[in-house]
């Protein structure tokens, strides 16, 4: 079937296209150039629309067991949002965390057509693939967790070598399918098990004599040195403590030049003046970021309401639980391989705290000068749910409606910050470039995130609408590889993405050291731990995409 | 004849995968590392291979559309057992879904001692490789342990360890229930310390155990005969340790309002850890599927495994959907019982109309309208189950050739059928 989309606006940033008018051609599932005996099965006249390739979440927690606690743990917010069945789709709930099947939905009448879970545990990536299998319309994939699995710290504690540590970091990736290694507190959750209670970025666990900075240095390097596109996914150390913005800038100037992705960056942004002691670092972040180009961020914005966090840094999430809301909380120890915190939280505009983070994750936005080295995330569900993003990108497009907020939040916290003063507001392509091109480019995807021929059809049309929220809530059309999914902000028919990974090459002799750890340590045998291909296949509705490596 | 090894088993809970079984043609015979939980049910024969139908043989189409037909006039219809493995409830729930079914898994009324304590307060809980690796001191509360798992303490306590040195050192306490064997003895022969007490008199025992650790004054010199200066004997105990573990299976706490124990022990973890001091929680379970319900159905619903569809989406209620009260109330119309696991349990006897999706060799007491023979995961066909901590999945293997259909096969059908009639 061919299909033509006439007459758009198109935004296409990976083709270096901003609001210029041109069709498009669907073929087989992807973008083609014009054929030469033009008669289109189907053609939508989009004159007038606006046109960018699907959104890509490059991180939000979709997958995997500590978000399947988080449904669990909060039946009363599921309560507010039923989500019934129809002939297309299947039922489920929405709100805070939604069910897997919302999930999707959900997303797909949002425009976005693929969503990446930043923490997948090596122990609990196939729970994270059997749950991002069930989420439909989307794409999916994974970063995989290390850096306080104690296979990691005994190699470090041994010195070994990076070579060592490369074949192990890309035996690890291949093993959980995914296509990017995160490190949450690096160390930090290792630590807890010992009853550390915080870890600075030159603090030793006490048991293996490691700080997060040598674990951050040999990781960047094996990500890079293995080819990997996506640069060391880091959830620094210190979140949500005040004056982290130090940590933070060390951690940027400690890396030394190797990439690095640092996420969820609002939540380690923070100083400790003013009466609170609690303050404002976006400035010094953003220009941290804008000097160093080895670093990519997502902001993890929050907004107003309830939610749930829900974080591998049981260290973090332990020392936090006071500020449970409702009061009640879960934190694991997991495997000698990672943990898991859950604390569902609701932000208020008239808490000084919360406002001020609010503030300075849009200040953080505004003050980042590269679109293409920030991301638009809230860390769903911890900053807010997926489905503010309408909400959030018109608080960026729109500095008269931001400072409308920015009245309402408490007096103190608006004192506290720059925002009324930034100017800043942000374009369609810088849009496109935060939520589409910048996110496939950063996180490797091959024929992902782009509108010129040769892409896979992921297409999303909106009407343009000043009120940007209105307009990014409710696309006129949604094409998943070339499949009309979504029309008028609704599901009108579903479907199964692809898995996206990467296949870093190791040494085969990796495996005896862990055959051996495993045999004497773990409760799984080092066969039945792998994920083989078939597990995400077998049922006929997923399928795995290998994307090339670098260099 | 061929020897499989490192077999995984959804059986026993706590995710063995080191056992060898050697298969002949379709009988299986464990060789290797098997137990009293895990032998009898890899060795079980098969004898049905043929759905029935009012009780005569027929084929599994046939079989399937007489589900199919019986399911579309209901009202509610209840999806009871689901014993199955991830594959197997996801199309359990898809049909719940079609045809506005309730589904409850039927471990649930121990289950929700859990479920109650966690979705009111939450918990502090570890798993079994950190039990293995750091736990120093175990303390087992209204158990009989070895008799739920009997390789519980082969595999994870007495044995090697990242983090300590003499693993015969660690401590093992019982709570109430007494130890039915010696599993739990060390290998240098001390036996586990066992303060008994009657299973219902738990609740005032752990909450003088709890207010113990929190520095709380006790009167009482002693709580359901355990005198009070052994009880503060193991809050010492607890707070010295360098990693505790408190264990219990909600089942087993089988007296009316169990929760209130589950949700005390589960707070006098976090009060430890207030005190700087690393405890941790333990729930036994992951019996033939049950985490595994709950996990599918929590990632496709929110809410754990007894939950109705008949308003068109999920409602859970842990009282109230329960498959016996339904039964026994007149409000279920039909009943769909799923068990792939194990043939002896079979669904509850009523004159509703039955359709059972069951391991071949279950014996009815009364002939279900529609009975369909499935493989069982691990065995026949391969799958995915949750162990006891929940958090790890294990890959099932399939180990020989039986032809009998998997569960999601079964109920994909019958879901396909509703869907076009
Ligand atoms: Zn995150």
């Amino acid at each position: 079937m061919l299909i033509k989309l006439s007459g758009g606006t198109v935004y296409d940033p990976a083709a270096g296209i901003a609001g210029q008018q041109q069709d498009i051609y669907i073929g087989n599932g992807r973008i083609i150039n014009p054929p030469a005996d033009a008669k289109p099965d189907k053609e939508y006249d989009l004159k007038g629309k606006v046109v960018m390739s699907g959104a890509i979440d490059m991180h939000t927690h979709i997958g995997g067991g500590k978000g399947n606690i988080a449904r669990t743990l909060l039946p009363e917010d599921h309560r507010q949002d039923p989500v019934a069945s129809t002939h297309i789709c299947r039922s489920g709930c929405g709100h805070a965390m939604p069910s897997t099947f919302v999930t999707g939905y959900r997303y797909a009448e949002m425009g976005y057509t693929a969503g990446f879970e930043p923490a997948l545990l090596p122990i609990n990536a196939r729970q994270a693939h059997m749950e991002m299998g069930d989420i439909p319309i989307l794409d999916k994939g994974g970063y995989v967790m290390l850096g306080s699995d104690d296979y990691l710290l005994r190699m470090l504690t041994a010195k070994k070598d990076q070579k060592a540590i490369n074949d192990y970091v890309a035996w690890t990736i291949q093993s959980a399918k995914a296509i990017g290694i995160k490190v949450v507190n690096p160390g930090g959750i290792n630590a807890f098990k010992f009853n550390q209670r915080k870890l600075d970025l030159d603090e030793q666990n006490s048991h293996y004599g490691v700080s997060p900075r040598e674990i951050l240095q040999v990781l960047a390097t094996a990500v890079k040195e293995i080819g990997v596109s996506h640069p060391l996914h880091v959830h620094g150390c210190n979140l949500g403590v005040p004056g982290n913005m130090q940590t933070t800038l060390d951690t940027i100037q400690g890396i030394g030049g190797l990439p690095m992705h640092l996420t969820h960056i609002q939540f380690h942004s923070y100083g400790t003046e003013g009466d609170f002691k609690f303050s404002s670092g976006a400035a010094q972040i953003a220009e941290a970021v804008n000097k160093n180009k080895n670093i990519t961020i997502d902001v993890g914005q929050i907004l107003f309401g309830q939610t749930v966090t829900a974080s591998g840094d049981s260290m973090r999430q332990h020392a936090n639980h006071k500020h449970a809301s409702p009061n009640k909380w879960v934190t694991m120890d997991i495997e000698c391989d990672a943990g898991c915190g859950v604390v569902p939280f609701k932000y208020k505009d008239q808490n000084f705290v919360n406002a001020l983070q609010w503030a300075i994750g849009l200040e953080t936005f505004l003050l980042v000068d590269d679109p293409w080295r920030i991301f638009l995330t809230t860390d769903h569900p911890n900053g807010a749910p997926f489905t503010c993003y309408p909400h959030l990108i018109r608080l960026l497009m729109d500095k008269s409606f931001r400072n409308d907020m920015l009245a309402t939040i408490h007096p103190e916290a608006q004192k506290m910050t720059t925002l009324a003063s930034i100017d800043r507001e942000y374009s369609l392509q810088e849009i496109a470039i935060m939520t589409r091109a910048g996110a496939a480019k950063l996180i490797g995807l091959k024929d992902r995130g782009g509108l010129s021929a040769g892409n896979w059809a992921d297409i999303t049309v909106y009407t343009d609408n000043p009120n940007r929220e209105q307009m990014f809530e409710k696309p006129d059309y949604v094409f998943k590889d070339g499949e009309l999914v979504v029309v008028d902000g609704k599901v009108v028919a579903t479907k199964w993405g692809t898995t996206h990974t990467v296949k870093p090459d190791f040494d085969p002799s990796v495996e005896k050291g862990l055959k051996e750890y495993f045999d004497r340590y773990l409760t799984m045998k080092l066969g039945n731990f792998k994920i083989s291909d078939e597990e995400i296949t077998e049922d006929g509705r997923g399928s795995i995409t290998v994307h090339p490596l670098k260099g | 004849m061929t020897e499989i090894t490192e077999v995984p088993s959804p059986f026993c809970g706590i995710g063995t995968d080191d056992l060898s079984i050697q298969v002949d043609g379709v009988s299986l015979k464990v060789t290797a590392n098997g137990c009293a939980v895990n032998t009898p049910l890899f060795e079980h024969a098969i004898t049905d291979t043929r759905p029935r139908v009012d009780g005569k043989e027929a084929s599994l189409e046939a079989a399937v559309a007489k589900a199919a037909d019986l399911l579309k006039g209901t009202k509610l219809p209840v999806i009871g057992g689901c014993a199955t493995d991830v594959n197997g409830m996801r199309g359990l729930l898809a049909l719940a879904d079609r045809c506005g079914a309730v589904v409850d898994n039927m471990n649930f009324v121990g289950a929700r001692n859990n479920f109650l304590a966690l979705q009111d307060s939450g918990w502090m809980n570890t798993t079994l490789a950190e039990v293995k690796n750091r736990c120093d001191l175990l303390l087992v509360v209204g158990t009989d342990l070895e008799a739920f798992a009997p390789r519980f303490f082969e595999r994870y306590l007495w044995t090697e360890a990242m983090f300590l040195e003499d693993t015969s050192q660690r401590q093992v306490i019982y709570l109430g229930k007494a130890p039915s064997g010696v599993a739990s003895t060390s290998p240098n022969g001390t036996k586990a310390h066992v303060l008994e007490c009657a299973t219902v008199d738990l609740p005032e025992v752990m909450a003088v155990l709890r207010a113990l650790v929190k520095k709380q004054p006790i009167r009482a010199e002693s709580v359901a005969g355990i005198a009070v200066a052994d009880l503060q004997a193991i809050a010492d105990q607890l707070k010295a340790a360098k990693y505790g573990v408190v264990t219990w299976a909600a089942g087993a706490l089988a007296y009316s309002q169990a929760e209130l124990t589950v949700q005390m022990l589960s707070e006098m973890v976090k009060d430890l850890n207030d005190q700087n001091v690393r405890c941790s929680g333990l729930p036994l379970a992951g019996k033939e599927g049950d985490q595994t319900a709950n996990q599918v159905c929590g990632w496709t619903t929110g809410y754990p495994a007894r939950t109705r569809f008949s308003r068109g989406y999920p409602e859970y209620d842990p009282f109230l959907n329960d498959t016996r009260e339904l039964l026994a109330s007149g409000e279920a119309d039909t009943l769909v019982w799923v068990q792939a696991f194990n043939p002896v349990s079979v669904p509850p006897v009523t004159d509703l109309p039955t359709i059972v999706v069951g391991r071949s060799g279950m014996t009815f007491t009364k002939e279900p309208d529609v009975f369909i023979p499935v493989g069982t995961p691990g065995i026949d066909h391969a799958g995915h189950a949750y162990r006891m901590d929940n958090v790890v999945a294990i890959r099932l293997k399939k180990l020989r050739d039986s032809g009998l259909p998997s569960t999601a096969d079964v109920l994909n059908a019958i879901e396909r059928q509703c869907r076009l009639g």
